[in-house]
């Protein structure tokens, strides 16, 4: 279901005029609001009025993470204070946190597209939403939240944690919506069977999922463990939160609501623009937000854009889901690789869940690969010779894809940690 | 003539076996024998005990991945020679053997020999055939 025809449908000429319309508006404001903006873009000896169409958009200088954590905490402000109703900032794990300030239109951009996003799985205001995504800072429990209320839906604000009650209240109050994390939504599927609940019985029929790479394979066994459509979403914090782009009910990547956010796909390593369906890192431009607006964002997430109508009959262009990301890509022996990639092996192996955890060392001059995989039904056996050769199964499944070696250790059930989040697929110990 | 045997997957580490324990003793479940076959990365701990569902339950819901498989128990007098006897008499009758263990029983002066094999019913066939006298689980739970 489109929710906003207008915007969503919008040909595309119109939609450059208006898109070129507020980037030159975008590119005024923060020139003269923002002080970082205004050193950056003179650094590049860029004015404002440099910005005559949309190609323009490359003289203007990228934002990274790093530089909005040196500007912590109101350094992309471009408004006054009292304009900001609500704050939002990244974990904050890997350094000081990312803040994200809106003022009233930004809430309602935000509700807006996560209307969007919602309706794409077809949520109208009869569902009831469970929303499983963690309020507080956090980005995603509110933006679920404004999303569902938007459309009059009924929403369950029950945030992430406590997986015997989300099962119970799931099963009580007749959610028909899931939204959480894809690695959440298995351990509650985990959870479910162990307590001899049986999701098929849920009224559940679809479920958004985003703020962690997942995979197709992990798409199928969401699916047939839940039983409901599993809608990849995607959004960042530092663009407004979930909201960026969402699939559609063809499940056939994700629709960017471009009116907003404006991207592009850039080369990592010399940050010049690639053309459509070329693989590079994703880049953001937020043309309508007000709060703490960003130019040229660089999300570090691998992807590439397709511009073809959808089936759908939205016009909006598409990416594809996340790849990879320039900053989890592993280079082990000199091979490049993705957590990603083990994922997609371990999901064909019969009997594999894809609970695993990579473990980089470096012994002497050489990186070893350890992929840990957790014990599960299938794969256990009274003798030591069957799981051996399990091991080796899987070693070699991993050899084909990933072209290096890596040892394959089967560990007890549920020994990795599963974050109620993003699961943590990587430990690199290796002092480079 | 099956007695029933659970496994335990165990990753080599320090406390495993511990913590194993630890569930059987709060479970106030005897074991009456054990082994442990293992690699370099991970273990399997093999167990007969006086309440087999029950410790495979109890094991499940701690978290542990176990499973239950058939063997076959063997009484034979505790005497020297009655083990190779045993073992030629496999051999001649081409019956694999998967691993053995075994434990000596105190006051009767009987050995009891658990087996594991490929192809457990012609296992009891031969030794039914030949005279040797297999335990059942309620056999197993009295000892």
């Amino acid at each position: 279901m489109i929710w906003n025809e207008q915007f969503e449908t919008m040909p595309t000429n119109e939609l450059r005029k208006f898109q070129l319309q507020n980037l030159k508006e975008l590119v005024l404001r923060v020139y003269n609001r923002v002080p970082f903006y205004k050193e950056q873009m003179d650094k590049k000896g860029i004015k404002p009025s440099d910005i005559k169409s949309l190609e323009d958009i490359q003289k203007l200088p990228f934002i990274t993470k790093t530089d909005m954590r040196d500007v912590y905490p109101y350094g992309l402000l471009a408004t006054d204070m009292s304009e900001i109703v609500e704050i939002h900032a990244s974990s904050g794990t890997t350094g000081k946190p990312v803040v994200d300030a809106y003022t009233q239109k930004d809430i309602e951009i935000w509700s807006e597209v996560m209307a969007r996003t919602l309706s794409m799985g077809d949520t109208t205001k009869s569902d009831i939403v469970h929303n499983a995504y963690g309020y507080g800072l956090f980005t995603g429990g509110f933006g679920v939240h404004y999303g569902a209320r938007k459309i009059g839906a009924t929403v369950i604000p029950i945030s992430g944690g406590n997986t015997k009650r989300q099962l119970s209240v799931m099963k009580d109050f007749g959610s028909s919506v899931l939204t959480c994390t894809p690695s959440y939504s298995l351990y509650l599927a985990e959870a479910a069977r162990e307590l001899g609940l049986d999701f098929s019985k849920f009224p559940i029929k679809a479920g958004f999922f985003g703020a962690e790479p997942w995979s197709e394979n992990m798409r199928k066994e969401i699916e047939s463990k839940l039983h409901l459509k599993a809608i990849d979403i995607y959004g960042l914090t530092e663009i407004i939160g979930p909201g960026v782009a969402a699939e559609c009910e063809c499940q056939d990547m994700l629709h960017i609501f471009e009116d907003h956010f404006y991207p592009e796909i850039i080369d990592p390593v010399t940050g010049q623009q690639l053309e459509d369906g070329k693989e590079g890192e994703l880049v953001f431009t937020t043309l309508t937000k007000e709060g703490t607006p960003v130019i040229r964002y660089r999300t570090r997430d691998i992807t590439y854009l397709n511009r073809e109508k959808c089936r759908c009959g939205r016009t909006s262009v598409r990416m594809h889901r996340i790849m990879g990301r320039t900053d989890d890509m592993l280079i082990v022996r000199g091979v490049n690789l993705f957590p990603s990639q083990v994922e997609q092996v371990l999901l064909k192996i019969d009997g594999v869940e894809p609970h695993y955890q990579i473990l980089v060392d470096r012994k002497g001059a050489l990186d070893s690969l350890e992929v840990r995989v957790e014990m599960n039904e299938t794969l256990f056996s009274d003798e030591i010779r069957y799981i051996e050769n399990k091991e080796k199964e899987i070693e070699h499944a991993l050899k084909e894809e990933l072209l290096v070696h890596s040892k394959v250790k089967l560990v007890e059930p549920k020994s990795i940690e599963r974050s109620e989040g993003k699961a943590k697929r990587v430990i690199d110990v290796r002092n480079i | 003539m099956k007695v029933q045997q659970i496994s335990i997957f165990l990753e080599n580490k320090a406390g495993r076996l511990a913590s194993v324990a630890k569930v059987l003793r709060d479970n106030k479940i005897n074991i009456r024998a054990l082994t442990v076959a293992d690699t370099s990365d991970f273990g399997i701990l093999r167990m007969i005990v006086n309440q087999p569902e029950k410790a495979c339950e109890v094991l499940k819901t701690a978290g542990f991945m176990v499973k239950q498989n058939p063997v076959i128990a063997v009484q034979i007098e505790d005497r020297e020679g009655l083990f190779y006897d045993l073992m030629s008499l496999c051999d001649k009758h081409n019956i694999n053997i998967e691993y053995t263990y075994s434990f000596v029983e105190q006051t009767s002066n009987k050995a009891i020999l658990f087996m594991r094999f490929e192809d457990t019913d012609a296992a009891i066939e031969l030794f039914s055939k030949n005279g040797y006298k297999l335990l059942r689980n309620e056999e197993i739970r009295k000892i």
